[in-house]
C-alpha cells in the first residue's frame, strides 16, 4: 500500500464512523439531520485544541466524543419540540450556527482554521489500523443496537412516534439517546480527522459535508449498517476517481439524495433485499 | 367502590369547534361500557383526551383515584390505560406479529439502558402469538402489515393493546371494517377479555353488538353527554332518539 492508498483508506474509515453516527439518528430512529457535520466539527476542533495544548490522543479523542455527544443531546432536546418536517430546517440551522461561531472565533483560528496540529504519534499505517479498529467497533456497536430492544424501539419511533407513545414508549428518551450516540460517533470521527489532516478549516464541516454524509446513509439504505458502509466507501472514493465531482459536490450529492429518496427509498440494502428476497427476521415464526 | 376512571369537565376545542363541552363520566372496575353517538359527536376526541393524545382546554382525569391529566401519554399507558385507534395505526415496517411483540416488550423498553442490553424476545413472541390466536389472526403473524385487510389490522390493534396488559382498555370502533361473523366473534372476544378482569370502554357504531355485549351505554352528541345508563333505558331516552333523528340511516344503524 502506497502512502496515497493509506490516506484514502483512512479517510474512508473515518467517513464510515461519521456515516454510522448519522445512521443511528436518521437510519435507526428516523430523525432527519442536515447538520451532522457540525458535530463532526465539534469533535475536530475540541481534539485539535486539546492536542495543541499537549494532551495525548486518548484524552483529546474522548473529549471530542463527549463534547459532540453532549451538544447532540442539546440539539436533540430542541428537536423534541419541532415536527418532523421542521427538524431538517432546525438541524441545518445548527450546522450554519456552528460555522458562524467558528469563523468568528479568534481562539478557533477563524477562517484560517487550526494548523500545525501534533501527530497522533503513530506511523500512517499505524494510524490507519487504529482507525480501522475504531470503525469496526462503530459497526459492531451499530449492529448491537439494531438487534437490541432499543433498536426495536427505534423502529417504532421511525415508523409512527405517536403510536409508539400510546403503546407506552418514552419517545423523547429514545430520540435523545439516538442523538447522543450518533453525534458522539461524529465527534470521534472529527477527532480522527484532526489527527489525519493535522490542519482543519471551518469549511471541512460545512453544509456540503452534512449533505454528503446524508447521501451515504440514504444510498446505503436508511438503517442498514452494511449498506451504509458500502455506500460510504463508494461515495468517498468517487470524487477521487472522477475529479470533476469535487467541484460540484453539493449538486452531485444533492441529486443523488433526491434520486434515491424518490425512486429507491430503501437504498442499496432495500434493492438487494428485494432482489434476493431477504427479510429481516425479528420474531419470525417460520 | 372507587371508580377506575373518573373523568370530569372535559372540554376540548379545535379552533372554533367545540369538540367536547364539559363532559363527565365514571367507569367502575370490571365494567363493560359502550359509547355511542353520531359521527362528529366527540367520542374519539374524548378517549384521546383521556390518554393524553389530545390536550383538553380543561379536564380532570382520575385513574383509580390518581389525577393523571398532567402525565404524558406513555406514562398513562404504563399505568394501564390503553387505547386503540379508529383509523388504524400499525407500524408499517413490521410484520403483524412484530407489532404485537413490540407492545408485549413494554417492560423491556421502559428504560433506554435496559433496552440497550436486552435482546431476547422469545417470551414476548410467545405471548404475542397467543394474542394473535385469541383474535383469530395467527395465520397472518409473519405477513407484513402492508396490504393486510382492514379487519386484520383492526384485530391486530386489539391484540397489541392487550399485549400491554391494560387495566382499562379504550377501544375506538374495533368492529368497523369487519364482516358480520368477524364482528360478532370479536365482540365475544372483547366480552371474554372483560370477564377475565379488564375494564372496557368501547366506542362502537354497531348497535346490535353493542346491545348484545355491554352493560352500560354512554351517549355523546355534539360534544355533550346526553345519556348514561342501562342500555335498554338509554335507547328509549327521547334525547337519544332525537340525536339520531334526521341523521341518515347509516349513521344511526352503522
Ligand atoms: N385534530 C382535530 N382538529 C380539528 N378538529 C377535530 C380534530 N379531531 C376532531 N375534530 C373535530 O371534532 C369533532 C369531534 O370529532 P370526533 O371526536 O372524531 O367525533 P366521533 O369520534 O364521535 O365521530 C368533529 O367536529 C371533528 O371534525
Ligand atoms: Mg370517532
Amino acid at each position: 500500500m502506497g502512502i496515497y492508498e493509506v490516506s484514502l483508506a483512512t479517510i474512508v474509515l473515518i467517513n464510515i464512523i461519521l456515516a454510522l453516527g448519522l445512521n443511528m439518528i436518521t437510519g435507526f430512529c428516523g430523525q432527519i439531520s442536515l447538520g451532522h457535520a457540525a458535530f463532526y466539527g465539534i469533535g475536530a476542533y475540541c481534539t485539535a485544541i486539546l492536542a495543541k495544548a499537549g494532551f495525548p490522543p486518548a484524552v483529546t479523542l474522548l473529549c471530542g466524543l463527549i463534547l459532540a455527544g453532549a451538544s447532540g443531546v442539546v440539539v436533540g432536546l430542541a428537536s423534541l419540540r419541532v415536527r418532523e418536517d421542521f427538524l431538517a430546517i432546525t438541524t441545518m440551522g445548527v450546522g450554519f450556527l456552528f460555522l458562524g461561531i467558528v469563523r468568528q472565533q479568534e481562539a478557533l483560528g477563524g477562517e484560517l482554521g487550526i494548523s500545525s496540529i501534533p501527530s497522533a504519534g503513530m506511523s500512517k499505517i499505524g494510524f490507519m489500523l487504529f482507525v480501522l479498529v475504531l470503525a469496526a467497533l462503530a459497526a459492531a456497536f451499530s449492529l448491537f443496537i439494531k438487534r437490541s430492544w432499543m433498536g426495536f424501539a427505534f423502529d417504532a419511533v421511525a415508523d409512527d412516534e405517536d403510536t409508539a407513545r400510546v403503546l407506552g414508549l418514552d419517545v423523547a428518551a429514545y430520540k435523545l439517546s439516538a442523538f447522543a450516540m450518533g453525534t458522539a460517533m461524529a465527534g470521534l470521527a472529527g477527532g480522527l480527522y484532526t489527527y489525519f489532516a493535522r490542519f482543519i478549516v471551518p469549511d471541512d464541516f460545512g453544509f456540503i459535508t452534512s449533505i454528503t454524509v446524508l447521501s451515504m446513509v440514504a444510498v446505503g439504505g436508511i438503517g442498514s449498517v452494511f449498506g451504509v458502509m458500502a455506500a460510504t466507501v463508494v461515495l468517498t472514493l468517487m470524487p477521487e476517481f472522477f475529479r470533476f465531482i469535487s467541484d460540484y459536490k453539493l449538486l452531485v450529492y444533492g441529486a443523488l439524495l433526491f434520486t434515491v429518496m424518490r425512486f429507491a427509498p430503501g437504498g442499496l440494502a432495500g434493492f438487494l433485499q428485494t432482489a434476493l428476497r431477504i427479510r429481516k427476521a425479528r420474531g419470525e415464526t417460520g | 367502590m372507587t371508580a377506575i376512571l373518573k373523568v370530569s369537565g372535559v372540554t376540548v376545542r379545535f379552533g372554533g369547534i367545540h369538540a367536547l363541552d364539559d363532559v363527565s363520566f365514571e367507569v367502575t372496575p370490571g365494567e363493560f361500557v359502550s359509547m355511542i353517538g353520531p359521527n362528529g359527536a366527540g367520542k374519539t376526541t374524548l378517549i384521546r383526551a383521556i390518554t393524553g393524545v389530545v390536550q383538553p382546554q380543561s379536564a380532570e382525569i382520575r385513574l383509580s383515584g390518581r389525577e393523571i391529566s398532567n402525565l404524558p401519554t406513555h406514562k398513562r399507558s404504563r399505568l394501564g390505560l390503553v387505547m386503540t385507534h379508529q383509523i388504524v395505526r400499525p407500524f408499517h415496517s413490521m410484520s403483524v406479529l412484530e407489532n404485537v411483540i413490540f407492545a408485549a416488550g413494554h417492560g423491556r423498553i421502559q428504560s433506554v439502558f435496559g433496552a440497550m442490553v436486552s435482546f431476547d424476545l422469545s417470551r414476548e413472541r410467545d405471548r404475542a402469538m397467543k394474542l394473535l390466536g385469541l383474535l383469530g389472526i395467527a395465520e397472518m403473524a409473519d405477513k407484513s402489515v402492508r396490504g393486510q385487510p382492514l379487519g386484520v389490522i383492526k384485530r391486530m390493534e386489539v391484540a397489541r393493546a392487550l399485549a400491554l396488559e391494560p387495566k382499562l382498555l379504550l377501544l375506538d370502533e374495533p368492529l368497523a371494517g369487519l364482516n358480520h361473523i368477524e364482528a360478532a366473534r370479536l365482540a365475544d372476544t372483547v366480552a371474554d377479555i372483560n370477564r377475565r378482569g379488564t375494564t372496557i370502554v368501547m366506542i362502537e357504531h354497531n348497535l346490535g353488538e353493542v346491545l348484545r355485549v355491554s352493560e352500560r351505554l354512554v351517549v355523546l352528541d355534539n360534544g355533550r353527554k346526553i345519556a348514561d345508563g342501562n342500555p335498554n333505558e338509554v335507547m328509549r331516552n327521547p334525547a337519544v332518539r332525537a340525536a339520531y333523528v334526521g341523521k341518515d340511516e347509516t349513521d344511526a344503524a352503522a
